[in-house]
């Protein structure tokens, strides 16, 4: 092979890579930048201002909305981490063959159609009303809903952490005298705490951006997304802020977790 | 080189395995395992991959638990005793460092944990003593002692990620000795280090065990560092103890053939003994050391590659001709391969000789190692079919027509090792197998052919050479299979 060709290749990859990024930011810097202005009509330019970001935290149904994402994002992720780590770990000790049958079993709601998740979380509690048990659609149905979509993504980023880990590391912990709840918490979960950071953001951005599930079991609450398909007037031009800001906030996250990397990738080559 | 600690009491037992039984679903691993460990000893479990060494270990500890039988420490019964409880400290082979801690973090671990007696306290009621934990600063103390043990100083504030296999595997030392165990267990610990770095901790191993006192039981499928380190050799195959011995019994009078196979070079050849210190192999006759055998019983030799002589085709003192088919050097000697008749002898020499040479080979009588020929015939629980067929083994095999017994009838099938072929297409054959051993027995290869289905091991001497993993067919013509009547009680004797 030529050393043209090679170059070639290398100039038609690149601008392959560029032309993709381009391609995902765009949108996003041309929502950024329209969110400077105060124009109802999306897509037209009335001036530069900071009018829509006065307004959206003048607003108290968005920040109502807003607060609640967040909360539930928080709480419901947080219990995900818990629940699907200790889930983790009970399969990846289970037998081969139930260990595959089990991993299977707990990613239904990652194939399954959302629609459907939201439909029969609505349809339990609703049940679970008509025979008296006291619970009203709000942040308690709306927590649990999420924690049991999200939980199988926690389960999914912290399975290969624990096969990746050194068979003997446990039997080392109870070896040294530690009995196995003690070993667990000492020794193998310091282990998995990468794949439960990963699986907490991953679990806190699915809830933070859900519609379908949230729409079924919010009752009178509105989080971010159910406040923008309630909104009688088309989408509120505060919500180009609201995006924006949302946006900034995900950039930042990816750079922090792009520097951390690189910084924990330095001290392991020591 | 003598043992410091002989001290006035005398070494006492301190690990009893009895009757030790380990299946795993169908598949038995320790096949009635019996060994007793004497205090401060060095003993080393060794043998080829998958003979049961590991999984000893593993019941020592406690990471498993038998199927069957009994283990005591310290006079202790701890059979079902969890790993955390007993009183003994592991070196893995991958290390099963603790990622998250550095060095120090490690090695303190377990100390973190201990709790000791408390002798600042009076004895609480009912003569309990009163425990403690270690104080920092002892930790500390005990930590760094660890540390400059395994010629580490200074490494504690050091990420474990960051140190060589060597250290890592010094850590891993330190780590387990620092709980003042009564039984260091090691569990290959060398055999993920390069051979320099082996030879290295081989001897650092030695000092520690020589200077701690501890009892070490060591695994390795290394005979020469088994050889090297040991106070006592368990050798061992398919989940049984073949031998157990001082490294110098081991190598001089090794138990069977496989023994002698496993630990060094050595030549097997088959041989009868003729009357007491006679005996005659690959075509002469020699004098030897040994006796009490039956007269023209089929025995098994051994000789080791060091302890044949070559010499110049005439002279008089030789006992086998042959000719010089390779020459290699090693370093130190020669390996030279002479061919006589039908057995290839592998010789260690210090002088060269040339291919095609013709010479002729002395071996010293006290150097020829003779043992009972452990079985030449298989034997099996079977079930009479019919006139023509009989059931062992699952399988279904056409035998001389007979009248002695009826269908139904549980009888005995002897089959000898001569009388077995084997085939490369299983399905031409009513069982089969897969090779797991061959040995070179001086004309003919002695094969173990694994059944799975009925988990056992059938053996065949052949001339053709197998390799072990071989799927193969075991073929016996229907006149070769002998029946006799089983009875209860009385067990068929080889």
């Amino acid at each position: 092979m030529t050393k043209r060709t090679e170059t070639t290749k290398k100039i038609i990859a690149r601008s392959i890579v560029i032309g993709m990024l381009i391609l995902l930011y765009f949108p996003l810097m041309l929502l950024i930048v329209f969110s400077f202005t105060p124009s109802v009509a999306m897509g037209s330019w009335s001036g530069f201002s900071f009018s829509l970001y006065r307004d959206l935290f003048n607003n108290s149904r968005a920040m109502e909305a807003v607060r609640t994402t967040f909360l539930v994002a928080a709480i419901s992720s947080a219990i995900a981490v818990i629940l699907g780590t200790f889930t983790a770990i009970g399969i990846f000790n289970m037998k081969k063959n139930k260990q595959e049958l089990s991993l299977a079993g707990t990613q239904i709601t990652v194939i399954n159609a959302e629609i459907v998740t939201g439909i029969a979380f609505a349809t339990l509690f609703v049940a679970m009303m008509n025979i008296n048990i006291p619970i009203r659609f709000g942040y308690v149905t709306l927590v649990i809903a999420h924690v049991m979509f999200i939980t199988p993504f926690v389960i999914l980023a912290v399975m290969p952490r624990l096969y990746r880990l050194n068979p003997n590391l446990y039997e080392a912990g109870l070896d040294l005298g530690a009995g196995p709840m003690k070993t667990m918490f000492t020794v193998v979960m310091p282990q998995l705490i990468p794949g439960m950071i990963s699986g907490f953001a991953l679990a806190f951005t699915i809830s933070l951006d859900d519609f379908v599930v949230s729409s079924f079991n919010t009752g009178h609450l509105n989080t971010i997304s159910t406040w923008l398909y309630n909104s009688r007037q088309g989408i509120p031009p505060e919500s180009r802020a609201l995006s924006a800001l949302i946006f900034a906030l995900a950039f930042i996250a990816l750079v922090v977790l792009y520097i951390k990397n690189k910084k924990s990738q330095k001290a392991f080559r020591g | 080189m003598a043992k410091k600690n002989v001290t006035q009491e005398k070494k006492e037992t301190i690990i009893e395995i009895k009757n030790i039984i380990k299946k795993f679903g169908d598949v038995t691993i320790l096949d009635d395992v019996n060994l007793s460990i004497k205090r401060g000893d060095f003993v080393t479990l060794l043998g080829p991959s998958g003979c049961g060494k590991t999984t000893l270990l593993r019941l020592i500890a406690g990471f498993d638990t038998p199927t069957d039988g009994a283990i005591f420490i310290g006079g202790n019964n701890v059979t079902m005793l969890p790993p955390h409880k007993r009183p003994v400290n592991t070196v893995f082979q991958k290390y099963a460092l603790f990622p998250h801690l550095n060095v120090f973090g490690n090695i303190a671990f377990g100390l973190k944990l201990a709790k000791i007696p408390d002798t600042s306290k009076p004895a609480g009621k009912n003569g309990k003593i009163p425990t403690r934990k270690w104080k920092k600063a002892e930790i500390k103390e005990k930590v760094e002692k660890a540390l400059t043990l395994v010629g580490l100083e200074g490494y504690g504030h050091r990420d474990t990620n960051s140190l060589s296999g060597g250290q890592q595997q010094r850590v891993a030392i330190a780590r387990a000795i620092v709980c003042e165990p009564k039984v260091l267990l090691l569990d290959e610990p060398l055999g993920a280090l390069d051979l320099k770095m082996r030879k290295e901790m081989q001897v650092e191993l030695m000092n520690m065990h020589r200077n701690l006192g501890i009892t070490f039981v060591y695994v390795t499928h290394d005979q020469e560092e088994a050889l090297t380190m040991s106070d006592k050799i368990a050798v061992m195959r398919d989940g049984v103890i073949q031998q157990l011995g001082t490294p110098k019994q081991i190598y001089d009078e090794p138990q069977n053939a496989f023994v002698a196979d496993f630990i060094g070079e050595s030549n097997i050849l088959s041989g009868t003994m003729i009357k007491d210190f006679v005996l005659e192999f690959a075509g002469a006759k020699f004098t030897c050391e040994d006796k009490g055998f039956g007269k023209g019983e089929n025995v098994d030799i051994v000789i080791r590659p060091e302890d044949i002589y070559i010499m110049d085709a005439d002279n008089p003192k030789g006992m086998l001709k042959g000719e010089v088919v390779s020459v290699i050097f090693k370093g130190t000697y020669y390996e030279i391969e002479v061919k006589n008749e039908g057995y290839q002898f592998t010789v260690q020499d210090t002088a060269s000789w040339d291919v095609g040479d013709k010479v002729t080979m002395y071996i010293r009588p006290h150097d020829i190692h003779v043992m009972k020929k452990a079985k030449t015939i298989n034997s099996f629980d079977g079930v009479i079919k019919g006139a023509d067929s009989v059931q062992f083994l699952g399988a279904t095999y056409e035998i001389a027509e007979q009248a002695d017994f009826e269908a139904g009838d549980e009888v005995t099938v002897k089959i000898e090792f001569d009388n077995v072929e084997l085939t490369d297409h299983p399905e031409d054959a009513p069982l089969s197998g897969r090779v797991t051993d061959t040995l070179y027995k001086g004309k003919y290869y002695q094969v173990q052919v694994y059944v799975e289905d009925a988990d056992e091991f059938f053996l065949l001497n052949t001339n053709v050479e197998w390799d072990n993993g071989d799927q193969v067919g075991i073929l016996v013509k229907a006149e070769d299979i002998q029946l006799e009547k089983r009875t209860d009680s009385t067990e068929t004797a080889d």
